[in-house]
């Protein structure tokens, strides 16, 4: 296995592309990315591209081939990955073991979602596919309900509040407003989030991510190889990935996501780290309560313990671990495939001590991306270093 | 209108929509609902065959979905739950003829038989099951 690195990163601004069609964004993350690497088209041999809904939310399939056709790319092979909304995190796993494996160089892993040219209940509908159709959806739940399935039973158990839950959704916002990417821009306070309306007791409106558009792409390439291209490469130290039930009425526990904690006890294990070596980290918060249970299924925190660490200011950046610097899932907003690529697209400048407007984390040598499938059906991690 | 809706998938899905027909493991006695093929706890040396359940059992967690997807704006606000049946498997659904502020953890439940929803004026209905509280208790 050789060792891989990100040589470069792009993303388009997250929000409602009215003006933009999937080609437009895909092309222009893309071309970003490449211009940060410092690459040439013809030096890239494969393309890894996440999207978990581009058949019912643009009516396209074979959505790779076309990604690779309008980056002028043809004819290099070109790979759809589909985990739901860990699409793009797979695809970036995909993307790191055809490098780590020899088989490819220069690869580019892309994460794209057009979610705004169909009705709301359209991008809603297409959305429960990634939770079990047969048994969950069809009977009536949303995926807002599925979440607040969950948050019910983390409050039974832990004494978890939902005005904790708001805070999560307050530090999001805080992060994105000091994002020029991201889908919101402006700062919540907890009165405005706990005053919004009820999607799905106890969650409710600014406990949801967003639909949006967007894309995101980052370069790989074997570390030997990385200083060709970058002065600051960061170099991926371990990729993990687990799978657990569709359906969240077959689990034993409600009040955690098990692919999580697999996926993260093998992150942990390949990267020879604990949780106190990360020093940033972009979890799947899709809800405030998933947040909130990804720092205790890492292992930031103790189980139960998440939600008072969030409000104690515990995850905010210049604290004990900053979590979700990009504004996360909540704040810069949720074109699902996009979401797992972007993750790694912040994490990269947290690394290279890019990221600006105040939301840099000083001194940051590690971080962390978690990305969720679902109600967790799919976990995949990675953890990166910098590597100049 | 949710996927799922086909016509011999709703003839296909009769015994589970309606008479909550799942399965048993008798190598490890784990009930499953929606009914398996292979015991995830045995695999190979799992013994599975079909179980249908009493259709009692208590909330195990509750919700009240206020935006409602599309084919259930009537409903809404309505609870779904997920509920501990008696045999051991846990089984999402709505919960019907109650009022959300009596609805609470370990809560008993019966199954009911009730339309979850219609494609249009002239297609199908789909039946199947929902809860409600057991009265009396």
């Amino acid at each position: 296995m050789r060792k891989v690195a990100i040589i470069g990163v792009g993303m388009t601004e997250f929000g409602e592309h009215w003006d933009k069609s999937f080609r437009d964004l895909t092309a222009e993350a893309g071309v970003r990315a490449m211009e940060d690497a410092n690459l040439a088209g013809t030096k890239i041999d494969a393309l890894y591209g996440g999207t978990m809904a581009a058949g019912r939310l643009i009516g396209q399939e074979h959505i790779t081939a076309l990604i690779a056709d309008h980056m002028g790319l043809n004819p290099i092979p070109a790979t759809r990955v589909e985990a739901a909304c860990a699409s793009g995190g797979v695809a970036l796993r995909q993307g790191y073991m055809a490098v780590a494996s020899g088989i490819h160089d220069i690869v580019v892993v892309g994460g794209a979602e057009k979610m705004t040219d169909v009705p709301v209940n359209d991008a809603a509908a297409a959305l429960g596919g990634a939770g079990d159709q047969e048994w969950e959806l069809f009977l009536g739940a949303t995926f807002p309900a599925l979440y607040a399935l969950m948050a019910r039973r983390h409050m039974v158990e832990y004494g978890t509040t939902e005005e904790q839950m708001a805070a999560v959704a307050v530090k999001n916002h805080l992060n994105a407003s000091m994002n020029k990417y991201a889908h919101f821009q402006s700062k919540v306070s907890i009165e405005t989030v706990m005053k919004s309306k009820v999607v799905s007791d106890p969650l409710k409106l600014f406990d949801c991510s967003p639909i949006s558009d967007g894309a995101a792409a980052v370069i790989l390439a074997p570390l030997e190889m990385a200083r060709q291209f970058t002065d600051t490469p960061v170099e991926i130290l371990a990729s993990a990935q687990a799978s657990d039930t569709l359906a969240l009425s077959s689990r034993k526990s409600l009040t955690e996501l098990r692919a999580t904690k697999v996926a993260a006890r093998k992150a942990f294990e390949q990267a020879k780290l604990a949780p106190a070596d990360i020093d940033a980290c972009e979890v799947h918060d899709c809800f405030t309560i998933a947040e909130i249970m990804a720092v205790e299924d890492i292992g930031f925190f103790p189980k139960g313990a998440g939600g008072k660490a969030t409000a104690e200011g515990e995850t905010a950046i210049g604290a004990k671990i900053p979590i979700n610097t990009s504004g996360g899932l909540k704040g810069c907003g949720h074109p699902v495939g996009a979401t797992g690529v972007k993750q790694a697209v912040e994490i990269a400048w947290q690394l290279r001590g890019e990221a600006e407007n105040g939301r840099q984390v000083k001194g940051a040598e590690i971080g962390m991306t978690h990305n969720v499938g679902g109600s967790g059906a799919t976990c995949v991690i990675h953890v990166m270093k910098r590597a100049d | 209108m949710t996927t799922g809706t086909g016509l011999a998938l709703t003839w296909r899905k009769i015994p589970e929509r309606y008479n909550l027909m799942g399965s048993k493991c008798d190598n490890c006695g784990e009930s499953f609902f929606p009914s398996r093929k292979i015991c995830p706890n045995c695999r190979r040396r799992g013994r599975i065959r079909k179980e249908k359940f009493s259709g009692k059992g208590k909330i195990y967690s509750y919700t009240l979905v206020a935006s409602p997807p599309s084919g259930f704006e009537l409903e809404a606000p309505y609870p779904m739950v997920i509920v501990q049946l008696d045999e051991g498997a846990r089984v999402t659904a709505q919960l019907v003829d109650t009022a959300y502020e009596n609805v609470k953890i370990g809560a008993p439940v019966q199954v009911v038989f009730r339309k979850i929803q219609e494609e249009g004026k002239e297609g199908l209905i789909h039946y199947g099951f929902k809860f409600k509280m057991t009265p009396g208790k």
